[in-house]
């Protein structure tokens, strides 16, 4: 799997970057629009692993490596469980949403009903929807691009 | 029949006939039982904008009202990840 033909590739090139900001916009208004860390974490994910099908898994790993990707993703869980943990600390009760209407940040409580939403509120949501989007990024990532550098090595696509 | 394939029926038994008569006493689906309708969607849908702040309710549920759910899939996706990268790490070279 070395790669596909030169059009694929600059097609490829030329999508990545709003596949990416359509993913990270995806994770940043978790908590004002449909989506989350999850989803969005899986569209750059699939952005990702597009670059990997167009330009072969031997060029990518030579880019990423898969041990970079594991730190990535223990960092997101470490964050994730470290808020939660924050929680306990400051309000007495796991998963405390303790910046809700402290004079922190993330602290707009909004108006009730239907409104535009204002991005500098909710608490600790925005904080664990990045945690866990990094935390979906670079574990999906990771798992298919160890996958198809296996499938490569194993003799299972084109040198 | 050896004795924990007896084990095995019996536990079994047990098991389908505790999920037969819970089926049985399942909330009819779509009709409107008035007095016996769940009251969490309705406090959910009133007060999660200012209870949790977030505009999305989903999320408000999904971080905030069931915050352990969420730390159990994201447990869930480490082991997989772990899982793969182990399996395959002996192919790498």
């Amino acid at each position: 799997m070395s790669g596909m033909s030169k059009i694929v590739k600059t097609i490829s090139s030329i999508a990545f970057p709003f596949v990416m900001i359509y993913g990270l916009y995806i994770i940043a208004h978790g908590h004002l629009t449909p989506g989350g860390g999850f989803q969005g974490g899986a569209i750059v994910a699939s952005g990702a692993a597009m670059i990997l099908v167009s330009y072969g898994s031997v060029w990518t790993m030579g880019k990423v490596k898969e041990k970079k990707l594991s730190i990535l993703e223990s960092t997101g869980a470490i964050v994730f469980i470290g808020t939660a943990i924050l929680g306990l600390l400051f309000a007495g009760v796991f998963f405390n949403n303790f910046l809700f209407d402290s004079n922190l940040i993330f602290n707009i409580v909004p108006v009730k009903g239907s409104t535009v939403g204002i991005l500098n509120s909710a608490g600790t949501l925005p904080i664990m929807n990045f945690a866990v989007g990094l935390k979906v990024v670079a574990g999906l990532f990771a798992i298919v691009l160890v996958m198809a550098y296996a499938t490569t090595k194993m003799g299972g696509g084109k040198k | 029949m050896s004795k924990r394939n007896f084990a095995a029926v019996i536990f079994f038994t047990i098991v389908a006939v505790f999920l037969f008569f819970t089926a049985l006493m399942m909330h009819p689906f779509g009709i409107f039982d008035e007095d016996n309708q769940p009251e969490m969607d309705d406090h959910i849908i009133d007060n999660s904008q200012t209870e949790t702040g977030a505009n999305n309710a989903v999320t408000g549920v999904v971080f905030d009202y069931r915050g352990f759910d969420t730390l159990g899939e994201a447990t869930v996706l480490f082991t997989a990840v772990a899982g793969v990268i182990l399996v395959f790490r002996r192919l790498k070279k």
